[in-house]
């Protein structure tokens, strides 16, 4: 009997390659299939029958699924930008402190270091309407109001902002600092030979060293943030009425409370369309910010 | 008119003082440069020229205006940094003009002096470059650009030739020189290299561990060192230095027992037993019929060659002198074998006389 030799490094992959098979490509092809069927999970049987495009039609024409669509985009524009000014602030306070810098840099990690979900209910303490810290905090400094935080469309909206920005903005923070601790002393000084400001320093020396480092930041939390789940699903589960309703809360709700699985992973496909245009989107920049700083393309 | 005057400058780096107020006055388009060797603080004393780093104590003017308080951008100066500091991600030309558009001068007004520069250090191919596609040579030069694009009042210089290869720097140096007979702006140029120094200063003022030693033209630190420090640090080879004791008013016995004349300069100024160094250059002590035909006192001494350096138009002899190693110079040199024994001749006239304790020099 002939024996079919295979190369060894498949011999020696082939574990790895099972293993991602069963976990990443098998559930890949498996959604995507279902995503042209109407399966719904309280009926099985609807696995088989194949309807081609006909989800991807219904979300097309889907009010509701561009409405978060939407309110994603502008949710992930609104967070990353104030991560990025926030963070960039930050980032440069600490590079001026001389004195107990690690131990700084150590507890600007810890919002990092909570698990999302706990970052939902402290938050959804904090902006409760009765309880909550923040109306207590206005009531005794003499407000009499009871802001409606997470009942009212917009409130609702900023506290989860703010809830994802305080979570995440070291992120940037952590970034930006390790660019700052990388940049070159020298041309700065001659800057300020050559007549800048430190306004003028900042803006034609200091910023395009930064912006490799920026873009870095910005490719890994729009991935993040395309994706906001967690906070969301705690503080208001999407609603007051659906307005605060985000691409992954609805698939989540399409999927499992109305059990219409096919229709949940056609959206999760559109939806990608959106990291993966944001993600060539910072890398193009990113490549370019590099060049620009001579750090190769 | 732009003279630079630092008085009592003192510079603390936390409790490490690194500057000990230092006095020093330099004239209007002079070239004057910081020597001295590594850690002496001539970059120290640069930078609180430029603002770069604050003045701990004294005074520091620039065209009589005291600039202590004013950040760099206030004083009119340029630098040219050791490791060029070129700004990475702008082009040659957007590097020599930046100091121009920051200043928000006319575009036409920066091109026509950034062309100027150009022109100036041979740039203009590289105008649309970025450094990192630049030669060391070719950065030097538009560190160098950056630097006269704005013409500033005083040009200050910190080791701009020592990350070049030696034949660069010899022709750098000669560029520098060059550039300033043209633009005629004073400068202040620091370096570790007495070569560098010597050919290129008007003025050397000498540093040695947050001091200056001396301060004069080169040839008055080559002829009149103030101290065996001098002595040695400024000349190659260094100058040789050899223990004595003075014997009643005119004779030095050296360590080895070999007896010299007390020189000229310093006859009536040494006393009777006095601890003394004795000290020469290679130029002063040349075998026989390869030396300098000089009037004047001389010795001759019978020694033993160690070792030789050919340079070409001469070579340098290793020998021995009481015990102490010495370096000896031959003109129109034949071959020599180490252990040959030549009858030498020492110029007595250009000989030199230190206190031993003190380390001063002993002259009329
Ligand atoms: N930023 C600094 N912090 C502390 N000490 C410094 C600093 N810069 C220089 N020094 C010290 O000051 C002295 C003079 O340094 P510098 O002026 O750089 O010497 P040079 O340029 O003559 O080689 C040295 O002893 C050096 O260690
Ligand atoms: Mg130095």
């Amino acid at each position: 009997m002939l024996r079919r030799r295979f190369p060894e490094w498949f011999v020696l992959l082939l574990p790895a390659i099972i293993v991602i098979a069963a976990v990443v490509l098998i559930p890949l092809i498996f959604s995507l299939y279902s995503s042209f069927t109407p399966y719904k999970l309280t009926r099985p049987s609807t696995l088989w029958t194949w309807v081609g495009t006909y989800n991807y039609e219904k979300i097309l024409t889907d009010a509701k699924f561009w409405a978060a669509f939407g309110r994603t985009v502008l949710f992930l524009t609104i967070v990353l930008n104030l991560e990025l000014v926030l963070g960039l602030g930050i980032a440069l306070l600490m590079n001026k402190v001389t004195w107990g810098q690690r131990t700084l840099r150590t507890i600007l990690m810890f919002p990092m270091m909570f698990s999302p979900i706990l970052v939902g209910f402290q938050f959804k303490f904090i902006f409760n309407d009765n309880i909550g810290l923040v109306n207590n905090a206005l009531q005794s400094m003499g407000f009499n109001v009871a802001l409606p935080w997470l009942v009212d469309g917009k409130l609702a909206m900023f506290s989860i902002i703010f809830a994802e920005v305080w979570m995440s903005t070291s992120v940037f923070a952590i970034l930006i600092l390790a660019g700052l601790f990388a940049m070159p002393r020298d041309p700065l000084e001659a800057a300020k030979v050559d007549g800048c400001t430190p306004w003028q320093s900042f803006r034609h020396i200091t910023l395009p060293f930064l912006m490799p480092f920026i873009f870095i930041a910005m490719t890994i939390r729009s991935l993040d943030v395309a994706r906001a789940y967690d906070i969301v699903q705690i503080m208001t589960g999407g609603g007051p009425a659906r307005r605060t309703e985000l691409l992954w809360t609805l698939m989540s709700r399409t999927g499992y409370v109305d059990a219409r699985m096919g229709l949940a992973n056609a959206m999760g496909y559109v939806s990608i369309l959106l990291s993966i245009v944001f993600t060539i989107y910072f890398f193009h920049k990113l490549s370019a910010a590099r060049a620009q700083i001579g750090m190769g393309g | 008119m732009t003279e630079v005057n630092l008085s009592k400058v003192v510079k603390f780096y936390g409790k490490h003082r690194a500057v000990h107020g230092i006095d020093l006055a330099i004239h209007d388009g002079e070239f004057v440069v910081l020597v001295g060797p590594s850690g002496c603080g001539k970059s120290t004393t640069l930078r609180m020229i430029a603002g770069l780093e604050d003045i701990s104590d004294g005074e520091v003017s620039i065209g009589g205006r005291v600039v202590n308080d004013l950040p760099p951008r206030e004083r009119n100066i340029s630098m040219v940094f050791q490791n060029y500091a070129l700004y990475p991600h702008m082009t040659v030309r957007e590097n020599l003009g930046f100091s121009l558009k920051v200043a928000k001068k006319e575009e036409t007004e920066i091109e026509k002096a950034v062309d100027e520069a150009a022109g100036i250090l041979g740039l203009d191919e590289l105008m649309e470059r970025k450094p990192a596609e630049l030669s060391g040579g070719q950065r030097q030069r538009v560190a160098m650009g950056r630097a006269i694009v704005r013409h500033p009042d005083v040009f200050l210089f910190d080791e701009p030739l020592s990350n070049l290869d030696a034949k660069l720097r010899t022709q750098m140096r000669v560029e520098i020189k060059k550039l300033h007979q043209k633009v005629g702006n004073t400068i202040i140029y620091v370096t570790h290299d007495q070569v560098e120094a010597m050919t290129l200063a008007d003025r050397i003022v000498l540093m040695q561990d947050g001091y200056i030693v001396q301060v004069g033209t080169p040839l008055e630190l080559f002829n009149a060192p103030v101290n065996t420090f001098v002595a040695s640090f400024i000349g190659s080879p260094p100058m040789n230095l050899i223990d004595g004791t003075v014997s009643g008013t005119d004779t030095i016995k050296l360590a080895g027992g070999l007896d010299v004349p007390v020189p000229a300069a310093a006859r009536g100024q040494v006393t009777d037993g006095q601890k003394v160094q004795f000290g020469f250059r290679a130029d002063n002590l040349m075998p026989e019929g390869h030396a300098v035909q000089e009037e004047g006192e001389k010795a001759n001494l019978e020694l033993t060659v160690t070792l030789t350096e050919p340079l070409g138009t001469e070579t340098v002899l290793f020998t021995d002198i009481a015990g102490t190693e010495v370096q000896a110079k031959m003109l129109n040199p034949r071959p020599v074998r180490p252990g040959e024994v030549l009858k030498f001749r020492l110029m007595l006239d250009k000989c030199h006389v230190f206190d031993a304790n003190t380390t001063e020099a002993i002259r009329g």
